[in-house]
């Protein structure tokens, strides 16, 4: 049996809107992905850590303040400093569509606005996930 | 299971003057008042609130020049839990969802040329509303404006920060202490002013349903009136002063009966178990936003209807102020043309339909009445499970709420992914569409501008009297005083809202989240 995919859920800045983000670990969940919920608040140092300490596959950013053009490059920063390029990296929340070349351009490899398919997030992330784990 | 059909026969179990009555009278179930919106509509209210307070003072004046009856003002992050822009945790988000306020300067800027003792003003705003409250009489005080002329909310309800929202600083013990300081200091000096917005808006939001959105509401208040009653005040001194928050979401009929149901519970709760005897206390006033989580992110022209929906549903339900959400909010912080697109859906409600000539219109019809009885019994279910656990913080703290609010969440979610529930333009309808408006864009030069003036400020002011205020704010906490007098001391010298809040971190320690 091979190992299960490893998830972090992390929210970054200081909006306290989860709803998507618990939503999400729960299909991830359900999906047999094992995965990480760290609450809300997190910055982006913690959450390099966090992946760092978790040995996570692919790391979900939640955001609904409007600050992810400042937080996103501060935490692929973190993470490349950790030596975690290799993670798979998507993002949700209130993203306006002309912010989405930009992120994907810093390395987020999917952007999903309200309203999008869990199945699709699913599919995504096990199309996409590097290849030393699979489940 | 579904019923499609109502007639005499689900009225059975309705009694009219127990259940139903006359507007303006206990059980309140039509309307708080006897003439309703034939006398006045309800206050049209659109939360705003960006950038800096100079920006925001502009859209203010804006939205009252189009014909706005009441200012919501919308914080940015970094005020609503207690942090100067300057802080390392702040930055991206200085002014990003409100306006930035760091010192009695900035609400001095708010406000300007704002005739603050004519309108009302509504602030969201909780873990730090003692000191933004203070701040806003601090700016009357400085206008030499009497503190009983001033009208307005402050939202002030912590526990739905817990389960919902998640602005909290401390944790639950001091942060009601703060709530009943409010409830304090305003029976004495401000009886116009609305002390707390017990907020059901949120915990819809978050994904709650439309029973459990009433019955948490009103356990937070029975929550807040216990706790009063514990500091000594009397029922009657406070309860007229609370008010209420809720959502208005697509279920278009259920939301009627929801919002009626939440007023006949409020009578009954504030009469038989808080033995009140002034007619104002059973009265549940309350401001309705239509639901955000109902917007979508696709094919975003099509929430205007939605919105258009949600809004004759809060008007037939009885509502004292509205606000209508702007059709681009899936995307981003709303344009102003989308904003007053939200503000004319309301004007033409008010006045081009005919609707608020007929109160309560829809009293009587057996589905409304019938569903009306139905949420009453499934909320008082649940307020006596919450009973049973010991009240709304026992129940908050063993995760029980949140829960809730999350498994039914889930639940959507996965009902709207296998097409059990349609959503126009997300599962069903859909159609790659063009954006061919523009969004807001707040400006990045915001964040410096607010802290070059927050830094100027801390340079200009007199910082031994600051810190006097401080260390005499500080004596305050740790003898258990009322807070409100000593924080409006410290605003007054410009004391910030970091430093204050800080004071009461040091004293009250902090709250962290526990995952459930």
């Amino acid at each position: 049996m091979s190992k299960p995919i490893r998830v972090l859920i992390a929210k970054p800045g200081l909006d306290g809107h989860d709803r998507g983000a618990k939503i999400i670990a729960r299909a991830l969940k359900d999906a047999g992905m094992e995965v990480i919920y760290t609450g809300i608040k997190q910055t982006p140092e913690s959450i390099a850590r966090t992946a760092l300490q978790e040995d996570v596959d692919v790391l979900g950013l939640s955001i609904l303040s409007g600050a992810h053009n400042h937080l996103f490059p501060e935490i692929m920063k973190h993470l490349h400093q950790h030596k975690l390029d290799h993670i798979l990296v998507i993002a949700g929340g209130i993203i306006p569509k002309d912010d989405i070349p930009f992120l994907k351009e810093i390395g987020i490899k999917a952007i999903y606005p309200p309203g999008s398919s869990l199945e699709d997030i699913v599919s995504f992330i096990r199309a996409n996930v590097p290849q030393s784990t699979n489940d | 299971m579904k019923k499609e059909l109502y007639t005499p026969q689900d009225l059975e179990s309705v009694d009219f003057e127990n259940d139903i009555g006359y507007p303006g009278k206990a059980p309140y179930t039509r309307g708080v008042y006897d003439a309703m919106y034939t006398k006045q509509l309800w206050t049209m209210r659109q939360y705003a609130g960006f950038g800096t307070s100079t920006e925001t003072n502009k859209r203010f004046r804006y939205l009252l020049e189009q014909g706005q009856t009441g200012l919501s003002v919308a914080f940015d992050l970094p005020t609503q839990i207690g942090y100067d822009s300057d802080n390392p945790m702040c930055k991206g988000e200085v002014g990003k969802v409100g306006v930035s306020i760091d010192t009695l300067a900035d609400m001095e800027d708010l406000f300007r040329d704002i005739p603050i003792e004519n309108i009302s003003t509504s602030m969201t705003i909780n873990s730090t509303a003692i000191i933004v409250l203070a701040m806003y009489i601090a700016l009357a005080e400085k206008r030499n404006l009497p503190l009983a002329s001033l009208r307005g909310t402050t939202q002030n309800d912590i526990l739905k920060e817990y389960v919902a929202r998640g602005t909290y600083i401390f944790p639950p013990q001091p942060s009601l202490k703060l709530i009943v300081d409010i409830f304090q200091y305003c029976s004495e000096k401000m009886p116009k002013w609305n002390t707390i917005s017990i907020s059901g808006y949120h915990i819809r939001e978050a994904g709650s349903n439309a029973v459990q959105e009433v019955a948490f509401t009103l356990a937070d208040g029975i929550e807040y009136v216990k706790l009063a009653l514990e500091s000594g005040l009397q029922i009657d001194d406070f309860a007229p002063r609370l008010s209420f928050f809720f959502n208005s979401s697509m279920n278009f009929f259920e939301e009627i009966a929801k919002f009626r149901a939440a007023r006949w519970l409020w009578s009954n709760i504030i009469t038989n178990r808080f033995h009140s005897t002034n007619e104002k206390s059973k009265r549940m006033r309350f401001h309705t936003q239509t639901s955000g989580a109902s917007l979508t992110a696709q094919q975003p022209e099509n929430n205007i209807i939605r919105v258009t929906l949600a809004a004759l549903s809060a008007v037939l339900g009885g509502t004292q102020s509205l606000h209508t959400n702007s059709f681009d909010e899936a995307l981003s912080l709303p344009t102003e043309k989308a904003v007053r697109i939200a503000l004319r859906t309301q004007q033409i409600l008010g006045y081009e339909t005919n609707i608020p000539n007929t109160i309560d219109p829809l009293g009587g019809s057996y589905f409304i009445e019938n569903k009306t009885k139905e949420i009453c019994k499934d909320v008082e279910k649940y307020l006596q499970k919450i009973d049973e656990m010991g009240g709304m913080v026992r129940a908050i703290e063993t995760g029980y709420i949140q829960k809730e609010i999350q498994d039914h969440a889930y639940k959507l979610h996965v009902n709207l992914d296998a097409k059990i529930d349609k959503q126009v333009g997300v599962n069903c309808f859909v159609e790659e569409s063009e954006q061919d408006f523009t969004l807001l864009k707040v400006n990045p030069k915001n964040e410096h501008e607010q802290i070059a003036k927050l830094h100027k400020i801390k340079k200009d002011r007199d910082n031994e009297k600051v810190q006097h205020c401080l260390a005499h704010l500080q004596n305050a906490v740790q003898a258990g005083d009322n807070l409100m007098q000593p924080i409006i001391d410290a605003v007054k010298e410009y004391a910030t809202i970091e430093e204050i809040a800080n004071i009461l971190r040091k004293e009250y320690g902090e709250y962290t989240e526990s995952i459930f």
